[in-house]
C-alpha cells in the first residue's frame, strides 16, 4: 500500500522510451507534465487538460492514452513511450513523411498526438477507409488544417506501407 | 487546470481499498480509468481529500462466462470489453454500443464500472445494463450486495451506491438465440457524448414479437425500460408497419424528456422517435444479434 499525506511526494520508477527513470512526484501532477517538465520530453503537448483534444497522447504499456488524464504517480512501474523516441517506428516514419507531403500540419501543436493515434490505427488495420480514419482520429482536435489533409496523409501513409514489405524501414 | 491537492492511496487488495473507503466515505474518490474523475479534478468540479487508486487490485478486470451469466470485472477497460470475443458472442449489444463510447485513447483507460458509477444520463453503458437486466455487484467493508441495474440508476449522476461501496463486477444474463438487439445513437461527432441513443431488443417466434426491451439514453434523467413502448411491440408481426407508427406516437406521452440545456424538450422527443424508427427497421436483420 502506498499512502501519503498532502505535501508528500512519492517515489516512482518507470521506463520511458527504453530508459529506466526514478523520480519523486507530487500525487496531483499529471503524467504529461512530468514527461515534459521532469524529463524534458516536450514532444507530447498540453492543450485542454481534460481529455478532449488529444495533444497529450502518450503510449502506456503499448496503448495510446491521454497523458493529461493519468497521474504521474500512476505510471510507477509502467513502460512509457513518447513521440520523442518514435521516429524509427515503421508506422510513425511513414506518417511523418505523409504529413509532410500532404501538408497535414500548420502550427504542429496537434501533430504528435495525431501521429500516435494514427499509428495505433495502422498497426491494427493497415488499410483503413477514410471513414475509419476519421473515427480513429475523432478524439484529436486540430485548430489549423480542417482535418482533410490529415485524413489524406493517413491514407498516403497506408498506401506507402502497403507498397513496402512489413519489417523493412521505408527509405528515408 | 491542475487538481487541488489530495492524498493518494494505491491499495494492492480489495479489503484495504474497502477499509480506506469506509474510513473516508464522501471525502474519498475511487480512481478507476480516471477519464471522468481526472477531468473533474482538473476543472476543480471535484476535489476529493483522498484518491483511492484501484488499478493495482488484482482480478478486477476479468471477463468470464459463468453458466448463463456473463461476468465483467468493474475495472475492465472499454476497449477490452469492446474487443472481447465473449462479449461479442454473449452480449453483442455492448459491442455495438461501445463503438460509440468516447475515442480510442479514452477507451484504452475508461472502465465499465467507472461509467456505471458516474451515471451520466447520456452515457451508453448504463442504458445497456438496464436493457439487458444486468446485476451490479457492490462491496463494502461490511459485506456485499447485488443491485438490479433498473434500481441502480436514480437520477442525473445519482445511483444506489453508498459512500463506502465499490462496484466490483457486473453480471449480465445471456439471452437466448431468438433475441435480436440493436443500438443507435445520435451525436454531433463520433465519440462525443450522445444527444440521444436507444438500446433496443426483440425476441421473435417466427415473425411474431414475443418480448421487447427499449431503453433510451440522453433523453430522460436516467435510463429505464419503457414498458408501454415494449408492450406496443409485443404480440405484433414484424412485417406490420403500423406498429412503429403507434409506438412512435406513444413516446410523446411515455417520455419525461430532460429540460434545459442546449436542446429543447421537443427536440429530444424528435430524436427519440427517429431512433425508435431506426432500431425498428434494423432489428429484424438476421445478420445481427
Ligand atoms: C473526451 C471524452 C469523451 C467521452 N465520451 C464518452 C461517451 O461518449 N460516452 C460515455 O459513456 N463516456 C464518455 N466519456 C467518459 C468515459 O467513458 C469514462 O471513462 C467513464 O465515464 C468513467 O469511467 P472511468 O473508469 O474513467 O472512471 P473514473 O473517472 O475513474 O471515475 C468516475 C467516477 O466513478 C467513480 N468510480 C469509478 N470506479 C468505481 C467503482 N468501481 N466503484 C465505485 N465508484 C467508482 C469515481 O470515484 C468517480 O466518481 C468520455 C470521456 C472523455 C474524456
Ligand atoms: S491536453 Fe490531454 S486531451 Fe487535451
Ligand atoms: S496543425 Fe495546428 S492544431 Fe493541428
Amino acid at each position: 500500500m502506498n499512502n501519503t499525506s498532502l505535501d508528500d511526494t512519492i517515489a516512482i520508477s518507470l521506463s520511458v522510451n527504453g530508459t529506466n527513470v526514478s523520480a519523486r512526484v507530487s500525487p496531483r501532477g499529471s503524467l504529461v507534465d512530468f514527461l515534459r517538465h521532469g524529463l524534458g520530453l516536450t514532444g507530447s503537448h498540453v492543450g485542454c487538460e481534460h481529455g478532449v483534444c488529444g495533444a497529450c497522447n502518450v503510449i502506456v504499456e503499448g496503448r495510446v492514452v491521454r497523458g493529461c488524464l493519468m497521474l504521474a504517480v500512476q505510471a510507477d512501474g509502467a513502460q512509457i513511450t513518447t513521440i520523442d523516441s518514435m521516429s524509427p517506428d515503421r508506422y510513425v516514419l511513414a506518417l511523418q513523411q505523409a504529413f509532410y507531403e500532404r501538408a497535414a500540419l500548420q502550427c504542429g501543436f496537434c501533430t504528435s498526438g495525431m501521429i500516435l493515434q494514427a499509428a495505433e490505427l495502422l498497426r491494427r488495420n493497415e488499410t483503413p477507409t477514410r471513414e475509419e480514419i476519421r473515427d480513429a482520429l475523432s478524439g484529436n482536435y486540430c485548430r489549423c488544417t480542417g482535418y482533410h489533409a490529415i485524413v489524406d496523409a493517413v491514407q498516403t501513409a497506408s498506401h506507402a506501407l502497403n507498397a513496402t514489405p512489413s519489417g523493412n524501414r521505408l527509405p528515408g | 487546470m491542475k487538481p487541488a491537492r489530495f492524498e493518494y492511496a494505491r491499495p494492492t487488495n480489495l479489503v484495504d481499498a474497502l477499509i480506506l473507503l469506509r474510513d473516508h466515505r464522501d471525502d474519498a474518490a475511487i480512481l478507476s480509468g480516471g477519464q471522468s474523475l481526472v477531468p473533474m479534478m482538473n476543472l476543480r468540479v471535484a476535489s476529493p481529500q483522498i484518491v483511492i487508486d484501484i488499478n493495482s487490485i488484482p482480478d478486477m478486470d476479468e471477463i468470464a462466462i459463468d453458466g448463463s451469466t456473463l461476468q465483467i470485472g468493474a475495472r475492465s477497460r472499454h476497449n477490452d470489453v469492446l474487443r472481447s470475443k465473449l462479449v461479442q458472442q454473449h452480449a453483442p449489444l455492448l459491442s455495438m454500443a461501445l463503438q460509440n463510447v468516447a475515442h480510442e485513447a479514452i477507451r484504452n483507460r475508461g472502465t465499465l464500472g467507472g461509467s456505471l458509477a458516474l451515471a451520466d444520463p447520456a452515457a451508453e453503458m448504463p442504458a445497456c445494463m438496464v436493457c439487458l437486466g444486468a446485476e451490479i455487484v457492490l462491496r463494502s467493508a461490511d459485506g456485499s450486495r447485488s443491485v438490479a441495474a433498473a434500481d441502480f440508476f436514480r437520477g442525473i449522476y445519482d445511483t444506489a451506491l453508498e459512500p463506502d461501496e465499490l462496484i466490483t463486477s457486473i453480471r449480465i444474463p445471456v439471452f437466448s438465440a431468438d433475441w435480436r438487439f440493436v443500438f443507435h445513437e445520435i451525436a454531433r461527432r463520433h465519440g462525443d457524448f450522445a444527444l440521444a441513443g436507444l438500446a433496443f431488443g426483440r425476441q421473435y417466434n417466427g415473425e411474431i414479437v414475443q418480448d421487447c426491451r427499449a431503453v433510451f439514453l440522453g433523453v430522460e434523467a436516467f435510463p429505464r425500460r419503457l414498458i408501454e413502448i415494449e408492450q406496443a411491440f409485443i404480440g405484433t408481426n414484424l412485417n406490420d408497419r403500423g406498429t412503429i407508427e403507434k409506438a412512435d406516437q406513444l413516446l410523446a406521452s411515455s417520455l419525461d424528456c430532460l429540460e434545459g440545456g442546449e436542446y429543447p424538450t421537443e427536440y429530444r422527443l424528435h430524436l427519440a422517435q427517429q431512433l425508435l424508427v431506426r432500431c425498428d427497421s434494423e432489428a429484424f436483420d438476421e445478420n445481427r444479434r
